[in-house]
C-alpha cells in the first residue's frame, strides 16, 4: 500500500465545493453556447413567423427550411469548391515545405538554425495588413496568362495558395523543427553511414515518424485556412472566386436577405469546421499547444 | 556518385557558408561529413525554396512596405512613384482625423483581452484541470468559439445585437422606434459590443493554453504545499503561478499580437465606421477603397510593423536562447 494518496484523490467524495463548481461551469457553458443557440433558433424559424411574434417568442415551427434555400439560393456549394480548391493544396504544400525546413535546421544546421527559424517565426507573427499594400501590388504587377484564370496572380486561387504557404510554414516550420530535434541522432546517422541519400533520409525515416505532428499541424491548418477572410478579401476581386468564409459577407447581402436567412448562411459555414473540430479535437488541441508550450 | 567526404563543403550551392563552418567545428552534432555532392544540393533546395518563397512573400514585402511609405503612389505605373519622404509620417501623425482613435482603439482592445478574457481563461482552466467529471464536455463548450471563424462570429454575434430583431434589445425592450440601442451604429457602443464578442472567443483559446501548461506543472509541487497545509488559493498564488510563467509570457504575446491583427470582426461588423477604426483596417481601406493611396497606406503599416516587431524580436530571442541553453 504504498500509492496511498492515488486512490484517494481519484475517488473524491461529493463535496458541496464540487457541486457548486459543477454548477458553475454548467451555467458558464451554457451563457458560452447561447450566442450559437440563439442563431440555430434564428435559422429553424420560418422568418413569416419571426417578423409577427418577434424573435424572442415561443417557436411554433421548426424546421430546416432556411438552411436548404440559403444553401442553393447562393449556390453555396460553389464557394466550398472554391476554399477546397484553395486550402487543400495550400495544407499539403506548407506540410511539405516547412517539414524540409525543418529537416534541413533540426539535422544538419544548427548555426543556420537559429536564425532561418528566427526568419520564419517572426514571419509568421506579424499581422497580415504590415505586408498587404506591397502584396497586393506585386500580384497585380505578376502577368500569368493561360495559368490562371484571371491572367494575374491577383484574383487567383493560386495567389492565395502562394501567400498561406508562405505564411503559415513559419509556424509548421518551428513547430516540426522542434519535434524532429526530439527524434535520436542516432536514427539518420546511421543510415547515412549506410549511404542512404538525404532524400530518402527525410522522406522514408524522418518523415513517417513525425505522423503525430503532421496531423495535429494539418487540422490546425485546415482550419485556419478554411476561416482564412482578409486574404481573399483584398487578393480576391471576383465575388465568384471567394472561399465560403469571405463570400459570407457579399452573400449576406445579396441572397440572404432576412436574419433567419443569415443566420442559416452563417451557421452552415461553420459546419465544416465544427465537423473537423469535433472528430479531431485531441490534433487541433495538441497543433495549437505544441507550438505554444515549446515556444 | 561516390560518398566524398574530403570535398570542401563549400559546394553547397544555396547553403551560407556560416552554416557549414559550424558543421567543421563540431562534427559531432551535424551529418554534414557523410554527405555527397547530390546530397549537397537536396538539402540546398528543401531549405532554400521554401526560405525563398517566405523570405520573397513575407519579409521583401514588408520592406516594401517600408520603402514605400516615403513615396507617394497612385499605383498606376511604375513612373508616378514621387519620393516625398516624412510627409505621409506627418500627415498621419498630425492631420488624419482617423489614426489616433485607431491607435487608441487597438490599445483597448489589448487591454481588454488581457484584462477580461486572459485571467478568465485561467480560471477556467485551473477549475477543469481538477479532474473533474465532464471536463471535455465543458471544454469543448468553452472552445467551440475558437474553431469558427471571426467572420462567422461576426454574423452569429450580429443576431444578437441587432437593434430590430437581435436577442438583446428584444429582451430588454429596447427594440421599438424611439428606445433603439444601436450597438453596432453607436461610435460609443459599437467597440465594445465587437469587444464582447472578440472576448468570447478569446477566453476559450487561452483556457486551452493554459490548461496545456498546467498540465506540465510537477504534481509533486502541488502534494507538497497541501502537506504545508495551504490552501488552494495559496497553493495557485504561490506555487502554480509562478510556475506558469513561460506560458504567461506565450499568453502575453498571443494577445498583443491578436490585439494588433484584429480586423475581420470589425469588417463585418461595420467596415470599421465611426467608433471603430483600426489600424489594420485604415491599411486595407487605402487598398480596396476607391482611393489608391500606396505610400500613406504604407505608412500605418509601418507603424503596425514597427509595434509587432517590438513584441516579437525580444519574445523570439529569449526563447530561442532559453531553447539552446536546454
Amino acid at each position: 500500500m504504498s500509492t496511498v494518496s492515488a486512490p484517494v484523490k481519484q475517488r473524491t467524495p461529493i463535496r458541496p465545493a464540487r457541486i457548486l463548481l459543477h454548477t458553475f461551469l454548467v451555467v458558464t457553458a451554457l451563457a458560452w453556447l447561447a450566442p450559437l443557440l440563439w442563431a440555430l433558433l434564428a435559422a429553424m424559424r420560418p422568418y413569416a413567423e419571426t417578423s409577427e411574434k418577434g424573435y424572442v417568442s415561443w417557436p411554433d415551427k421548426l424546421s430546416l427550411d432556411n438552411f436548404t434555400d440559403a444553401f442553393q439560393q447562393s449556390d453555396m456549394l460553389h464557394y466550398f469548391g472554391n476554399t477546397l480548391i484553395i486550402a487543400v493544396p495550400a495544407v499539403l504544400l506548407t506540410l511539405l515545405l516547412s517539414s524540409m525546413v525543418a529537416f534541413y535546421v533540426s539535422r544538419f544546421d544548427f548555426r543556420l538554425n537559429l536564425a532561418l527559424l528566427l526568419v520564419f517565426t517572426a514571419g509568421n507573427l506579424l499581422p497580415q495588413q504590415v505586408i498587404i499594400t506591397p502584396l497586393y501590388r506585386l500580384y497585380l504587377l505578376i502577368d500569368l496568362p493561360g495559368i490562371t484564370m484571371s491572367g494575374k496572380l491577383y484574383d487567383s486561387a493560386l495567389g492565395l495558395v502562394l501567400i498561406h504557404v508562405a505564411f503559415q510554414s513559419g509556424f509548421c516550420a518551428f513547430v516540426l523543427s522542434n519535434y524532429m530535434r526530439s527524434l535520436p541522432h542516432e536514427l539518420t546517422e546511421a543510415a547515412l553511414v549506410d549511404g542512404a541519400s538525404v532524400w530518402r533520409l527525410y522522406w522514408q525515416i524522418v518523415l513517417p515518424l513525425c505522423k503525430p505532428a503532421m496531423a495535429a499541424l494539418a487540422t490546425l491548418l485546415s482550419i485556419w485556412i478554411y476561416n482564412d477572410f482578409f486574404w481573399a478579401i483584398v487578393l480576391i476581386s471576383t465575388g465568384e472566386n471567394m472561399p465560403i468564409t469571405s463570400a459570407l459577407s457579399n452573400l449576406s447581402g445579396q441572397y440572404f436577405t432576412d436574419p433567419n436567412l443569415v443566420a442559416a448562411g452563417a451557421l452552415l459555414t461553420a459546419i465544416p469546421t465544427l465537423i473537423v473540430y469535433f472528430v479531431l479535437q485531441r490534433q487541433f488541441v495538441s497543433g495549437l499547444t505544441l507550438g505554444a508550450n515549446k515556444g | 556518385m561516390s560518398t566524398d567526404t574530403t570535398k570542401s563543403p563549400q559546394a553547397a550551392p544555396v547553403v551560407p557558408p556560416a552554416g557549414t563552418a559550424s558543421v567543421k567545428q563540431r562534427p559531432a552534432h551535424g551529418h554534414g561529413r557523410l554527405l555527397t555532392r547530390r546530397d549537397r544540393i537536396t538539402l540546398g533546395l528543401m531549405a532554400g525554396v521554401p526560405t525563398i518563397l517566405h523570405v520573397a512573400l513575407v519579409w521583401l514585402t514588408a520592406l516594401a512596405s517600408i520603402a514605400l511609405a516615403f513615396t507617394s503612389w497612385d499605383g498606376i505605373g511604375f513612373d508616378s512613384i514621387k519620393w516625398v519622404g516624412l510627409h505621409n509620417y506627418t500627415e498621419l501623425f498630425t492631420n488624419n482625423p482617423q489614426f489616433w482613435p485607431a491607435v487608441e482603439h487597438n490599445v483597448i482592445w489589448f487591454v481588454v483581452l488581457i484584462v477580461l478574457p486572459t485571467p478568465f481563461g485561467l480560471f477556467l482552466a485551473v477549475q477543469l484541470d481538477k479532474k473533474i467529471r465532464f471536463s471535455r464536455v465543458y471544454q469543448t463548450a468553452f472552445f467551440l468559439p475558437v474553431v469558427m471563424s471571426l467572420a462567422v462570429i461576426g454574423f452569429v454575434w450580429q443576431l444578437v445585437y441587432n437593434p430590430d430583431t437581435g436577442l438583446i434589445n428584444s429582451l430588454i425592450g429596447a427594440n421599438k422606434p424611439g428606445h433603439y440601442i444601436d450597438w453596432i451604429g453607436d461610435p460609443d457602443l459599437n467597440l465594445w459590443a465587437i469587444l464582447v464578442a472578440a472576448s468570447w472567443r478569446h477566453a476559450g483559446y487561452m483556457m486551452i493554453l493554459y490548461l496545456a501548461g498546467l498540465k506540465s506543472v510537477d504534481p509533486s509541487l502541488r502534494e507538497a504545499s497541501a502537506l504545508d497545509g495551504a490552501n488552494e488559493w495559496q497553493t495557485f498564488k504561490n506555487v502554480i503561478f509562478p510556475t506558469l510563467r513561460p506560458t504567461n509570457t506565450v499568453v502575453l504575446v498571443v494577445t498583443i499580437i491578436e490585439a494588433l491583427r484584429a480586423f475581420d470582426l470589425v469588417f463585418v461588423f461595420n467596415k470599421g465606421a465611426q467608433g471603430t477604426e483600426l489600424l489594420s483596417i485604415l491599411v486595407t481601406n487605402n487598398i480596396i477603397g476607391e482611393s489608391s493611396r500606396i505610400g500613406y497606406g504604407s505608412a500605418i503599416a509601418v507603424v503596425l510593423l514597427v509595434i509587432s516587431l517590438a513584441v516579437i524580436i525580444p519574445y523570439l530571442i529569449a526563447t530561442f536562447r532559453k531553447e539552446r541553453r536546454a
